[in-house]
């Protein structure tokens, strides 16, 4: 890492939609802590290996707790986007208070739940599978299905009434907006989630109800204690962000990427057993899954045979780690029947992600889906044609164009 | 076989029980692991190997001569 370098501006931009920015092997290969500059114009410091990504994370001595003194913003604007807001300071980031309120929340997201969840799940794609069907082909599949799905399901377990999805789905998209909106847009945005929660809660207060608002705020963790309400609105707005955008675009890259080889599709079409594998690997060769986590590097730290001085800001790209050679043997081709598949999609350690299991059975409850009813769908354009959104904290794809 | 499981580092991700039913379960207050066969059957070694592979917290250790 040498000083007088100029850092590569972040996120790195790629010339094709699914496939990712030629840097990462050199990155991987020459330069494992890499100097970069963020949106805001911050540094920052990029890890590209998978043992490196994965050290880091694991690491419960960093958090992503940029609100230190001294931790770079990542967005342009003056509250640095959704790593640094005030909101995100709300629910504890490490030690024992984080882990109470992940126990808390996590019992919500236990693979038993979730499972329960399923055929509510196959039955909302359905419903959205039925009105894509009657509009006509071709179609746009992240607006039709990939982008309605998952928010109907956080409404759900959050007790919020279906004719508040769209409001739910606006919010979502501006809170993690990196440089779409004005910060006066993403406050507002802010302003309209909290008060909207406030009196959720205050509704949940008075007549609870079989969700997870109103669990939160009548049961108690290991101490006896529930969560007071700011935490309580703050975990709701995590959860929206978190869950929303995240399986939004998965679903439209996973179906994008098992279609733009179209033996792929026909060989689960063929063996449905391997659902669940191919849903694995897609996460894993996902090249356009977002900028990464941040972590704040609070004591110096050996990675990659480099010291991180402390008061770095360390960029971890988990998809830049999912394509290491080191890691996974032919990690630039998709092999549906990968396994074990230990990618870094959802993290790694106490801080992985807590929606997981949720958006496991998300992605392979759509693709099963999807197989029944629509064996014929193929992609309307040429993969390449795909374009990328920009701006967001989350990679995506602009719009899917299927037909059947 | 032999599993054992540390209750620490697990952070109720689920995957072990996802992929493994009969060998692992979740605590209903918290979504922490519950180890329900410490010796499985030699059919479900292969997905429990998988299981302590994937599993994010590095909670699952499992030792294969005992």
């Amino acid at each position: 890492m040498e000083r007088h370098v100029e850092p590569l501006a972040y996120p790195i931009p790629s010339d094709e939609a699914l496939e990712p920015p030629a840097e990462w092997a050199e990155l991987r290969g020459r330069c494992p802590v890499a100097p970069i500059r963020l949106p805001s114009g911050d540094q920052a410091a990029l890890l590209t290996r998978y043992s490196d990504v994965k050290q880091v994370l694991a690491d419960p001595r960093f958090t992503r707790d940029l609100g230190a003194a001294g931790g770079a913003r990542v967005a342009a604007n003056e509250s640095g986007g959704v790593f640094s807001s005030p909101m995100s300071q709300a629910i504890p980031q490490d030690g024992e208070d984080h882990q109470r309120w992940r126990r808390m929340v996590g019992r919500w997201f236990t693979a038993k739940r979730i499972a329960a969840l399923r055929p509510g799940i196959a039955a909302m794609a359905e419903q959205l599978i039925d009105a894509m069907v009657d509009d006509g082909r071709p179609a746009d599949l992240r607006a039709s299905l990939g982008f309605p799905l998952p928010v109907w399901v956080i409404c759900d377990l959050l007790g919020v009434p279906e004719s508040d999805r769209d409001r739910f789905s606006h919010w979502s998209d501006t809170l993690l907006n990196l440089t779409r909106y004005s910060d006066q847009e993403i406050t507002e945005a802010q302003v309209e989630f909290f008060g909207y929660m406030s009196r959720q809660v205050a509704a949940r207060r008075a007549d609870p109800g079989d969700d997870l608002l109103s669990s939160l705020l009548t049961e108690t963790g290991p101490d006896g204690k529930g969560l007071d309400e700011t935490t309580l609105i703050a975990t709701g707005l995590g959860l929206l962000v978190a869950g929303h955008e995240t399986t939004a675009n998965m679903i439209g890259k996973m179906v994008a990427m098992l279609l733009a080889d179209r033996t792929r599709w026909e060989r689960l079409l063929a063996d449905r057993s391997l659902v669940r594998v191919a849903v694995e690997e897609t996460l894993r060769y996902d090249a356009n899954s977002g900028i990464g986590l941040p972590r704040y590097i609070t004591e110096d730290v050996e990675v990659g045979g480099a010291v991180i001085p402390r008061g770095t800001t360390v960029m971890c790209s988990m998809a830049a780690a999912n394509r290491d050679e080191e890691a996974f043997e032919h990690a630039d081709e998709m092999v549906l029947e990968r396994s074990p598949n230990p990618h870094l999609a959802f993290g790694t350690g106490a801080h992985s992600c807590l929606g997981q299991a949720l958006a496991r059975t998300e992605l392979q409850t759509v693709l099963e889906v999807l197989l029944d009813r629509l064996p014929t769908l193929e992609l309307a354009v040429a993969p390449e044609k795909l374009e990328r959104v920009d701006g967001l904290v989350v990679g995506g794809l602009r719009a899917v164009p299927v037909r059947w | 076989m032999r599993v054992t499981v540390d209750e620490d580092r697990c952070c109720g991700a689920g995957q072990c029980v996802l992929l493994a039913p009969e060998v692992f379960d979740q605590r209903d207050e918290d979504g922490i692991v519950v180890l329900l066969d410490a010796e499985p059957a030699p059919s479900l070694h292969a997905i429990v190997r998988e299981a302590a592979e994937v599993c994010p917290g590095a909670a699952i250790a499992v030792s294969e001569d005992g």
